[in-house]
This record gives structure tokens, C-alpha cells and sequence, in this order.
């Protein structure tokens, strides 16, 4: 019955490669989505209720848009970012410091696949938080909806770019502290300072200036864009540079992989 | 069919300063039961990494059955299942769940589930199933490990070290199991520190030493080669006459074993042992194992 037939051993170029992959990885942070989901999903809720309590009647940013709502967009792509950048990150840094990831390794799976399996399920974490603190925050506060099609195309572009940041973390680091290092110094730096609680108009021009070098301004500022149908700049602007931005990013990364950097020698 | 299973062609691999392979050769032909030897640091692992694409050669070639292992990785890869040496396993998964992931990375969906089944009665792994990989006792996870590199029914099979720090019957099942895919075709490619399992269960041996081969013959004519017999005695706590002195190969707590080509020798050295008034306690004679061949070989310097 168990008798080797080599007939049927050489198959290459299957999708089930992939698709098998990609679904290891949804299924790892689905059974912990207790931390993987539900805990962002509070922590932003929180981020709302604090800040719309202290600031909504004191701050305007758009003329006829209440700060809630205003916010909200913000910490909705905030989340999708963070999350994304954490789902390809974690994952790998868990199975690099666990030795594990010998198992992926060791497979046919070529290095656009091992990218696209990692890469999807990031976008898939991000924009499931993201839909999560969306619908949890409509009972706050009814929000209007300009450009759908912005808003999709900002959420999957934006996931896309921090998961691909991720696995250039994940690869990159070798130690759960310099992750936590990549994260603390770089992601919540960006992330915060991008725009998600204000306009980068109420900062000084100096301030306003280094803002426009933070990718994360422009991936927040054209998702709010889709909401409002305003915002600090062209959200074609903001496309073009997140899409680029992607797109770099994407290819250090392929080249990180096919090179074996850190993953093989 | 006539390519070897394995084939390697001077392979060298740098690291730094090290040159931890000087050139290997060695072609492992399909159905063998191939035992690669050598004591630590030898580059057996190092060979294995390359082999698995997990280290790229400095210079020279690896194939499997007749694919690169660089070129054409992805057919290399597919007939190729590697057991690694480090015990790792998945924490978020348990042990079937693992098996069909694994599986599925080589491109086999539902189709293949009858042979994990098969992999997990050979390897007693049945009732853990559906435990999680890290519930698992250490014995069961370097199983649950070798069920991983088989997933796929790869025709050729690297084992790096399967049994390091697992009980006797473990050991026994597992063996079990690889014979039994060694009989339905699969090659088999080891690396063990003990060295009565090479004896027992392999064809063919290669033993390396500070990265290069330094014997590859069947384990016969290893055997034959290193023919003799050891003559175990015990003698308490006393001097040697010095024309035995140099027959000597171990000594400890007063048991002597000497290494002697011949069955006329025996008498050589009960001779000189009456002669010095020496009284021997107990007496054995045993056959030359690989354990000899490798000391002789690798050994010193080890």
C-alpha cells in the first residue's frame, strides 16, 4: 500500500504550496485572536473614548466634522498598520527564535511565495481589526462615507506596506528584543506622529515638513480622505507615495529573501 | 532511474577562516541505506545543510536525483525530506494539523492524509494525533519531528541525528519504521553517534574527518578491512609485561582490551601475562565493530 512510486513526486508550480502557507499563518493568529484582534480592537476603542471625552468641542479639525469623527478613521488605519506590521513580524520572529521556520525552509515554496503567504495574511489581520473597530464605532458616532473605493484602496495598500516592513523585521532581527526595539523606535514612533489625532496644518512649517516624510501621514491622511473627502493633501499624492513606497519595500524584500539573508548561508 | 538519489561533486563551504568541507564527493545511489559518520565538527551537518539548501556550497555541486540543489531547487526540495537535529516544533498546532501543513507546502491536499496516517501508526504517534506539539513529552516531539520530514513520502530521506538523547524503545520503532521505508524503495541518508545502529542498519558507510571523507566502502568490507578481534581482560590494578604493552588499545580500571590480528596472538599474550606472574580475573573475546573502524580512523584526533 505505502510502496514509492516516483512517477507522481516531482510537482512543482502548485498553488496548494502557497495557499498552505497562507492559511498556517491566518489559522496562527485566529486561535489567539483574543490577543491578535480583541485586544487592539479595546486598546483603540479606549484611544477614542479618552480622547473624544478630553478634546470633542475643543478641537475642531475640519470645518462640520466633530473631532470623534474625525478620530476615528485615524485609529481605524492606525490599527490596520500596527497590526499588519505585527502579524508578519511576530510570526517570523517566533519561528526564527523557535527553529521552526526550518519546516518552511526545507519546502519547495520559492521566495515570491514564502513573501505573498506572509504578505496576505498581514493585509488579512490588519483589515480584520480594522473592520472590527469600524463597526464597534459606529454605535459612537454615525460616519459619513465619501470614496469607498479610497478608503479600500488606503487599508490594503497601507497593511500591505507595514506587513511587508514586518517580514523585513522579522527576517532582519534575531531576538524578541531588538523586534520589540523595531517596533518601539520605529512603528509607534511613525504611527503616532503621522496625524492620527490631528492635522499636520496645526503643527509649526518645520514640523509639518518632517511629517511629509513619515509614510504612515500620508497612508492615514488618504484613508480619512475617503471618509470626509478632505485632507491635508491629494490623495492621489498619497496613493502615489504609499504605492511607490510599497513597491520598494516589496522589492528589498524579495531580494532579501532570494538572497537567503539571515534565513540561510 | 540511473540517476544517483544523491550526488555531490567537490563540494567546499568556507565559513570565515574555516574551510569546514574540503572537497567532498560521494554519490548515494537510489534504495541505499547510507550511514555518514563522523564526530563533531566533521562537517556532517554542515553536508546535510547544503544538501536541504538551508547553506550554500563555496564551490562545487549537490544534486538530488539528477535536480541541482540550487538551480532547481524546487524538484530537489520535493524529493528530499530532511529531519533536523534540533528538536523544533510549531507551539500552535498539534501533531496531525502540523503534518497536513507540512504536507501541503509539497503541494499534497486531502489525497495524502492516508499516508500521514500510515507515518503516525509507524511511528506510534496514532492516539497523539490531536495533542499539541508543545504538550508533547521530548521523546514524542523528535517523532512527531521525523513524521514531519515524511509528510510529503519524500523518496529520499535525510535523518541528522534522529535518535540523539531517546530511550531504547523509541529508537527500536523508529528504526522499525525506516527499514520498512527502505524496503518500499525510499533512500535513506543517516547521521548517528551510535554507532551499532550504522553497523546494523546501513549498507553502506562514509565516515568524515575534519571536512573531508576519509573511508566510504559497504560495512562489510569496512568490517573486513579492520578485521581482528579484541581480547577483553581483566587483570586488576597491575604492570604489563612491555612486549604486550604495544597490543594494548584500552585500558581501564584494570580491564585491558587488546587489539590482535590474529587468533595465534591469544597465546602470545596469555604467555607473557603467566610469565610476569599476572592472573587473569576474566576473559573475553570479542569481534572488530565500527566503533574500531571509526576510532582507527577518526578517532585521535576527535
Amino acid at each position: 500500500m505505502s510502496a514509492l512510486k516516483l512517477t507522481d513526486q516531482v510537482k512543482v508550480g502548485s498553488f496548494r504550496g502557497p495557499w498552505t502557507l497562507l492559511k498556517k499563518e491566518l489559522l496562527r493568529f485566529w486561535r489567539v485572536s483574543f490577543q491578535t484582534v480583541a485586544a487592539p480592537v479595546i486598546t483603540a476603542l479606549l484611544y477614542l473614548l479618552i480622547f473624544s471625552h478630553v478634546l470633542e468641542g475643543h478641537v475642531q479639525v475640519y470645518d462640520g466634522v466633530p473631532y470623534t469623527a474625525f478620530l476615528i478613521p485615524g485609529l481605524i488605519m492606525m490599527s490596520v498598520l500596527q497590526n499588519a506590521f505585527a502579524n508578519s513580524s511576530s510570526s517570523l520572529i517566533q519561528s526564527k527564535v523557535m527553529g521552526n521556520l526550518v519546516f518552511i525552509l526545507l519546502t519547495p515554496l520559492t521566495h515570491l511565495q514564502f513573501f505573498l503567504a506572509f504578505l496576505i495574511a498581514a493585509i488579512i489581520r490588519g483589515l480584520v481589526v480594522g473592520l472590527c473597530i469600524y463597526l464597534v464605532a459606529m454605535w459612537f458616532v454615525d460616519l459619513n462615507v465619501s470614496n469607498p473605493w479610497l478608503i479600500i484602496a488606503f487599508a490594503l495598500l497601507g497593511s500591505a506596506f507595514l506587513g511587508t516592513f514586518g517580514i523585513i523585521a522579522g527576517i532582519w532581527a534575531d531576538r524578541f528584543d531588538q523586534m520589540a526595539a523595531f517596533q518601539n523606535f520605529i512603528i509607534m514612533p511613525l504611527s503616532f506622529l503621522s496625524g492620527v489625532f490631528y492635522s499636520i496644518h496645526s503643527l509649526p512649517p518645520f514640523w509639518q515638513k518632517v511629517s511629509q516624510l513619515n509614510p504612515f501621514f500620508y497612508m492615514i491622511d488618504g484613508f480619512r480622505y475617503g471618509f470626509f473627502g478632505k485632507g491635508d493633501v491629494s490623495p492621489l499624492v498619497s496613493l502615489s507615495i504609499v504605492g511607490v513606497s510599497f513597491l520598494v519595500l516589496a522589492w528589498i524584500t524579495l531580494k532579501m529573501l532570494k538572497s537567503g539573508y539571515k534565513l540561510r548561508s | 532511474m540511473s540517476q544517483p538519489a544523491i550526488k555531490i561533486n567537490g563540494v567546499h563551504k568556507h565559513f570565515g577562516a574555516l574551510h569546514a568541507l574540503k572537497g567532498i564527493d560521494l554519490a548515494i545511489e537510489p534504495g541505499e541505506f547510507f550511514a555518514l559518520l563522523g564526530p563533531n565538527g566533521a562537517g556532517k551537518s554542515t553536508l546535510i545543510n547544503i544538501l536541504a539548501g538551508l547553506i550554500t556550497p563555496s564551490a562545487g555541486s549537490v544534486s538530488v536525483m539528477g535536480f541541482d540543489v540550487g538551480r532547481q531547487y524546487q524538484q530537489a526540495r520535493q524529493l528530499l525530506g530532511v529531519v533536523p537535529q534540533e528538536l523544533v516544533f510549531d507551539p500552535f498546532f498539534n501533531v496531525r494539523e502540523m503534518l497536513r501543513f507540512q504536507a501541503g507546502y509539497f503541494g499534497r491536499g486531502r489525497e495524502n492524509d492516508g499516508w500521514i496516517d500510515e507515518v503516525l501508526e509507524g511511528l506510534g504517534l496514532t492516539d497523539k494525533a490531536h495533542i499539541n506539539m508543545r504538550k508533547l513529552s521530548g521523546g514524542m516531539k523528535r517523532r512527531a519531528l521525523i513524521a514531519q520530514a515524511l509528510a510529503h513520502k519524500p523518496p529520499v530521506i535525510v535523518l541528522d541525528e534522529p535518535t540523539a538523547g531517546v530511550d531504547v524503545e523509541l529508537r527500536q520503532m523508529v528504526w522499525e519504521f525506516i527499514k520498512k521505508l527502505n524496503r518500499d524503495g525510499h533512500t535513506i541518508i543517516l547521521t548517528t553517534h551510535y554507532l551499532e545502529e550504522a553497523e546494523t542498519l546501513c549498507s553502506r558507510v562514509g565516515m568524515m574527518k575534519q571536512g573531508e571523507i576519509v573511508a566510504l566502502d559497504s560495512t562489510t568490507n569496512l568490517l573486513n578491512k579492520f578485521s581482528g578481534k579484541h581480547l577483553r581482560l581483566t587483570l586488576g590494578d597491575v604492570v604489563l609485561p612491555a612486549n604486550i604493552q604495544v597490543l594494548v588499545r584500552h585500558d581501564e580500571k584494570g580491564v585491558y582490551t587488546f587489539a590482535l590480528s590474529d587468533m595465534t596472538q591469544i597465546e602470545f599474550v596469555l604467555s607473557a601475562l603467566r610469565s610476569a606472574n599476572i592472573k587473569v580475573l576474566d576473559m573475553q573475546l570479542n569481534e572488530a565493530d565500527l566503533e574500531d573502524v571509526f576510532m582507527s580512523l577518526v578517532g585521535r584526533s576527535s
